[in-house]
């Protein structure tokens, strides 16, 4: 049985095809439109995961949408309502989109697969039509957080466990407490729009002069930079935390509900400011309001799974919804040990929601019967689930541009040339078989680096990404030598985990460098493996396992070999405001236009030195709206 | 027509009819501004909508 999960129209599009248990493909729109968290409908994203599985558009038996228009339209109605005569100028605005599309989705929906049965079946107008009413017929909605649980459950390697879905909004729901146990997904408790811990976190994101819903992972970053002077005062006035982890936020303080900003002129007045202005310098103050947002997140996380363990039982902990990718979040959840075992989709965003919706509909509405196999590690093969090209593909590419490279099929060759240039220092693309699904580049479509250099980050951070200096970059290390170079002994395949950095490993600081403040603190040398240690010694940690990455594996292992260091920087293959490549064509353009030193694109080498000049129209930074 | 029957439905489970004259009042609101707007293009800084 075929199942097409579909997420669309709101954030981030994504489709995931699975066979029976087995996912055959996922991938989110934005890799192939190059568009940033491109919510049109994934019409690209469809048509690769039908070749990967090499079947027609009706050889699919169902589809599965992530979440449920009249549920979403219904709470709409009811906030602005509730809300009126506040809110019309936010009604005017989005009446017409609900009204000539959202409302309609079935028929959205349908009429987008009937275009493209047509651009895949040139000249069958008469069977379009009868292919859209069997598609109507086959179209299934699940809810939200339904498709967020299920996400984050049934890809799990557990029997049962807890289920936690965190996010902004879907229809009601912000936050859902849920039990799993073989192909059942049973919800407890959830906790209704507009009180959400999500979009709380987006109000600091927009405060701070932040993109909301993309830059939520830079207050993460930010955070340790600050004191969380603040969070007496959040909770004072903004939010009231319940022993259990529900919450209530106090509406007065925000301006989302019906209004066209986050944060309403009262939230403005208690931190004695209006919001910091997007690219202007970064002060002592955003990084304090950083982190105190960001404790109060670790305490809602952290209540509500001790509720989470009390209510179910479970010894085990599946995560999803955009708030799991908050891994300092996480990794403060796994030191509390208040489960055994934690599980994060990595996908936790609302294109994983694709898989979910797909997942729910085998499981639940057909009830399936769930298999768990003990020999991998879970069912998302490492989440290595996008598209792969052939050494014929990449070959003709490099051809047709007349790039020079060399051919390496012979594994141990390409990577032991390959880890003496890391050990140099030099910065490689490193793109590799199939894309990843998800935020996290994880050994597929990375640009890697040596941890021990001291000028790493910097270097990364402003030749290559071209994003702001603070930013930390994640380590991959091999998973069988984590424990000896971070404290954490556990999987973290998917760099959902914060840990930090081995104490012996760290260097501690001077009585001098102990006075600097923040941004001052960030080149000081804090461990052996600098370019990796964030201002507080911590690292988002991403295991490498032999079973999942081979390669990747093995190519850690050689520089391991000739260094001594079983870790090397891994941070996404793409620039500020880009999309992670997903093409050879995209990764030599990415390439080409930073300042890394090699690109390695499966089995092929090249070196920057030996490129024809590369010429472009126009400044390729104006292409990318920064994030 | 459809989606009209699948509205019903809809209200039906989820009992809210007291939305019919809420919907309808908006609806029409809606149409007005639909019909004077031209084009609909999602404004928002967070996609709740």
């Amino acid at each position: 049985m075929y199942i097409l999960g579909i997420s669309a129209y709101y954030h981030d599009a994504g489709v995931a095809l699975i066979r029976d248990e087995h996912i055959v493909a996922a991938v989110q729109e934005e890799r192939f439109t190059r568009k940033k968290q491109d919510d049109s409908f994934p019409h690209e994203s469809i048509k690769y995961c039908l070749r990967e599985a090499g079947i027609s558009l009706e050889d699919v038996d169902c589809i599965a949408f992530y979440d449920k228009p009249f549920l979403k339209f219904e709470r709409l109605l009811e906030t602005y309502l509730a809300e009126a005569p506040r809110g019309f100028r936010s009604f005017i605005l989005s009446m017409p989109v609900w009204l000539k599309d959202k409302l309609f989705l079935k028929e959205t929906l349908s009429r987008e697969l009937k275009e493209l049965f047509l651009e895949l079946n040139p000249g069958q107008e008469k069977e379009s039509a009868a292919f859209k009413k069997s598609i109507q017929e086959k179209l299934m909605f699940g809810e939200h957080h339904q498709s967020h649980a299920a996400s984050a459950f049934y890809p799990s390697p557990y029997e049962e466990a807890a289920i936690l879905t965190i996010d902004g909004v879907g229809e009601w729901a912000t936050t859902s407490l849920a039990y799993g146990k073989g192909n059942r997904i049973e919800f407890l408790k959830e906790v209704r729009f507009p009180h959400s811990l999500g979009l709380l976190y987006s109000a600091f994101t927009y405060y701070t002069g932040f993109k909301v819903n993309s830059g939520e992972y830079k207050v993460m970053g930010l955070a340790p930079y600050g004191e969380p002077k603040y969070v007496d005062l959040i909770k004072e006035h903004i939010i009231d935390i319940k022993e259990d982890g529900s919450f209530k936020l106090d509406m007065s303080y925000f301006n989302y509900t019906t209004g066209l900003t986050m944060t309403s002129e009262k939230f403005h007045r208690l931190f004695g400011a209006a919001p910091r202005k997007s690219e202007s310098t970064l002060t002592q103050r955003e990084m304090d309001l950083a982190a105190s947002i960001q404790e109060i997140t670790e305490e809602v996380m952290i209540r509500l799974a001790r509720h989470a363990r009390e209510v179910t039982g479970s010894k085990n902990l599946c995560l999803a919804g955009g708030v799991a990718l908050n891994c300092v979040g996480n990794g403060k959840l796994l030191r509390e040990k208040i489960f055994d075992h934690i599980w994060i989709q990595p996908a936790a965003g609302d294109a994983g929601g694709a898989l979910g919706g797909a997942y729910s509909v085998y499981y639940q509405e057909f009830d399936r019967p769930r298999t768990l196999n003990p020999d991998e590690l879970d069912k998302m093969q490492g989440a290595y689930l996008g598209p792969r090209f052939s050494d014929d593909e990449i070959k003709r590419y490099l051809d047709s541009i007349g790039a020079n490279y060399r051919y390496i099929p012979n594994e141990d060759v390409l990577v032991d040339s390959v880890s003496s240039a890391l050990a140099e220092e030099k910065v490689i693309g490193w793109h590799y078989d199939r894309m990843e699904f998800g935020p996290r580049s994880l050994g597929h479509r990375s640009i890697i680096g040596d941890p021990r250099s001291q000028e790493m980050q910097s270097t990364m951070n402003l030749k290559i990404k071209y994003r702001e200096s603070f930013r930390p970059f994640a380590p991959s290390v091999l998973r069988e030598k984590v424990s000896q170079w971070f404290e954490l002994d556990e999987d973290s395949p998917y760099m959902l985990l914060v840990a930090p950095v081995k104490k012996s490993r760290q260097v501690k600081m001077t009585r001098e460098q102990e006075k600097l403040f923040g941004i001052d603190r960030l080149h000081i040398a804090r461990s052996e493996i600098p370019a990796v240690t964030h201002v507080d010694y911590s690292a988002r940690i991403q295991t490498v396992h032999k079973e999942t990455n081979p390669r990747f594996h093995k190519l850690i292992s050689k520089f391991e070999e000739k260094t001594g260091c079983a870790v090397i920087v891994n941070t996404s293959f793409n620039v500020r405001g880009e999309p992670i490549v997903c093409t050879p064509e995209d990764s030599y353009r990415c390439f080409m236009r930073t300042e890394m030193d090699l690109l390695v694109i499966d089995n092929y080498l090249l070196k920057k030195e030996e490129q024809p000049v590369f010429e472009e129209k126009g400044d390729w930074r104006e292409t990318f709206e920064l994030d | 027509m459809s989606i009209l029957k699948e509205l019903w439905a809809y209200m039906k489970v989820r009992k809210k009819f007291w939305l019919i004259p809420v919907i309808l009042m908006m609806l029409l609101l809606g149409v007005i501004i639909v019909l004077a707007e031209g084009s609909a293009v999602a404004p928002f800084i967070y996609t709740l909508f």
